[in-house]
């Protein structure tokens, strides 16, 4: 199939950047999206140009580099999906598809499709952990967690950090993200005692990293590769709610 | 701990819901338009006479005002602190196919249910409670006969259908939404907030439009 393809590219987070066009012919609907990327890029090597750049890691869905804006959606047009698992035959021979960071402020550009989500490892630094003695690897049944327990907070944890939620998101909120992570440690025994002091942390942390506010308009669950449910969200709100109550 | 967004949302969440509590009583007091012209005008205007000496209607209306300001201070804020968060625009964005529009134009929706009430409080609100209106015939303030000239007039009547619709589309999200910020979590309790999301606005938006049509539809018979 033959695409027009319009790029955003720039060269570091404080140039200019503009959406440059680019024609792409024999590319296979087997191709992933980011092969379809790897392609362009060889042919650029042999212009000698700069390549594009774009991150990605496993190329299998779950490590949650991969994201950019594809037609206007995170992730493109499929839901549930990431960059790496949308493949060519979403696509029609002869289209032109637009691709571009995901855009917030608190995700600077570093390079052309490359950003910065080091706001998402301060949000895990100020509470996404819980404080435990070192050595020797417990018991593993010491604790005993149910079933359902386990399932609901792996779940949560499945979060893969990808920055789809912010993109999407009007707000650019870090809403789904911090909740995933609030929800699967306060869901569990060893997370539960700090679960106050840990989401007033992250909800400040989640603020001062210049995220947007929840408006609750649920995009950021559709766009989610890992589907973390907007829940969630409402689970990080009880938490912080509770914790602003009983002031802990 | 500081004073985040999410507080922010709190004091929406609650001023929110307490107009959306008024918003039933009052539905209920100007259900009595609907009676005959002669038996509402009596009503009507003994009711507004009875609200306006009553100490705890006193109290709603103080925290009526005081919500809508709150309302409306906090919904500027946090639209200020979006506007910060988004970064540069989108050259192709197709986010909208994500999410239902009126979600994403709360600001918007109440932009307009914000200068409706304008409207509304000089022509009726500040008519009863500041000028010297004539007396009906048990010598109550003739609210009623206010209401009735204001809703003869065509373009009056849509004015309120306009906003109204807008209130409605406000309320369908809004309400769903206080209870997210509340911390409602669980998928039972989910379900049944939306379904009764779904009555309330029916009720109170059809309710309220129903009025002006109908006070309209009287005056040309
Ligand atoms: C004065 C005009 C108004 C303005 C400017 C306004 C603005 C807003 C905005 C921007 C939001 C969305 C907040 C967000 O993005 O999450 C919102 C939410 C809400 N509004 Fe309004 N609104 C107004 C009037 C009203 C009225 C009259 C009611 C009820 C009768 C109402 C009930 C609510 C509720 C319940 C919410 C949800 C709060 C939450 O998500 O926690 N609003 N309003
Ligand atoms: S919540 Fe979903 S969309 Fe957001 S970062 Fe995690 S995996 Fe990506
Ligand atoms: S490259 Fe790892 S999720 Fe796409």
């Amino acid at each position: 199939m033959k695409l027009s393809l319009k790029i955003w590219r720039q060269d570091s987070f404080d140039s200019e950047g503009s959406m440059i066009s680019y024609q792409l012919d024999d590319v296979s609907v087997n191709m992933s999206f980011l092969e379809m990327l790897d392609l362009l890029n060889e042919t650029l090597v042999q212009k000698g140009e700069r390549v594009i750049e774009f991150d990605h890691d496993c190329r299998e869905g779950i490590c949650g580099q991969c994201g950019m804006m594809i037609n206007g959606r995170a992730h493109g047009p499929l839901s549930n999906t990431t960059t790496c698992q949308l493949h060519m035959r979403s696509f029609k021979d002869g289209d032109t598809i637009y691709v571009e960071p995901f855009r917030a402020t608190a995700f600077p550009i570093v390079r052309d499709l490359k950003v910065d989500r080091k706001g998402f490892d301060h949000i895990i630094q100020a509470g996404g952990f819980i404080t435990a003695s070192t050595g020797q690897p417990p018991e593993a049944n010491s604790i005993l967690i149910s079933h359902q327990v386990t399932e609901a907070a792996f779940d949560a944890a499945a979060c893969i950090g990808c920055g789809a939620c912010v993109a999407t998101c009007k707000n650019s909120s870090a809403a789904l993200f911090t909740s995933a992570k609030i929800t699967h440690l306060a869901l569990l025994p060893q997370g539960k005692l700090e679960a106050a002091g840990r989401v007033i942390s992250m909800v400040d942390q989640m603020d001062a990293e210049g995220f947007g506010h929840c408006s609750n308009t649920e995009a950021c669950e559709v766009e989610c590769p890992q589907e973390i449910s907007v829940l969630h969200i409402a689970r990080m709100n009880y938490e912080y709610n509770k914790a602003l109550v009983f002031k802990t | 701990m500081k004073a985040t967004t999410l507080q922010h949302k709190l004091w929406m969440s609650g001023t929110g819901l307490f107009m959306c509590f008024f918003l039933i009583i009052h539905l209920l007091g100007n259900l009595q338009l609907f009676l005959p012209p002669e038996r509402a005008r009596e009503q009507f205007n003994w009711y507004s006479h009875l609200l306006a000496g009553n100490i705890i209607i006193e109290i709603v209306a103080y925290v009526l005002y005081a919500s809508i300001i709150g309302h409306t201070v906090y919904a500027i804020l946090i639209t200020r602190k979006n506007a910060g968060a988004n970064g540069t625009k989108y050259a192709y964005d197709k986010r909208g196919a994500a999410s239902v529009w009126y979600s994403r134009n709360m600001g918007l929706l109440g932009t307009i249910i914000f200068l409706f009430l304008i409207i509304h409080f000089k022509d009726f609100w500040y008519q009863y409670k500041f000028t010297n209106l004539p007396l009906d015939a048990k010598g109550n303030k003739d609210l009623y006969t206010i209401v009735v000239k204001a809703y003869q007039q065509l373009w009056y009547v849509l004015v309120y259908e306009v906003a109204l619709i807008a209130l409605g589309f406000h309320l369908l999200h809004g309400f769903f939404s206080a209870a997210r910020t509340l911390g409602v979590f669980h998928p039972k309790y989910v379900k049944w907030i939306k379904i009764l999301g779904w009555i309330y606005t029916l009720v109170i938006t059809l309710g309220f439009m129903a009025m002006p049509v109908f006070v309209y539809l009287n005056s040309l018979s």
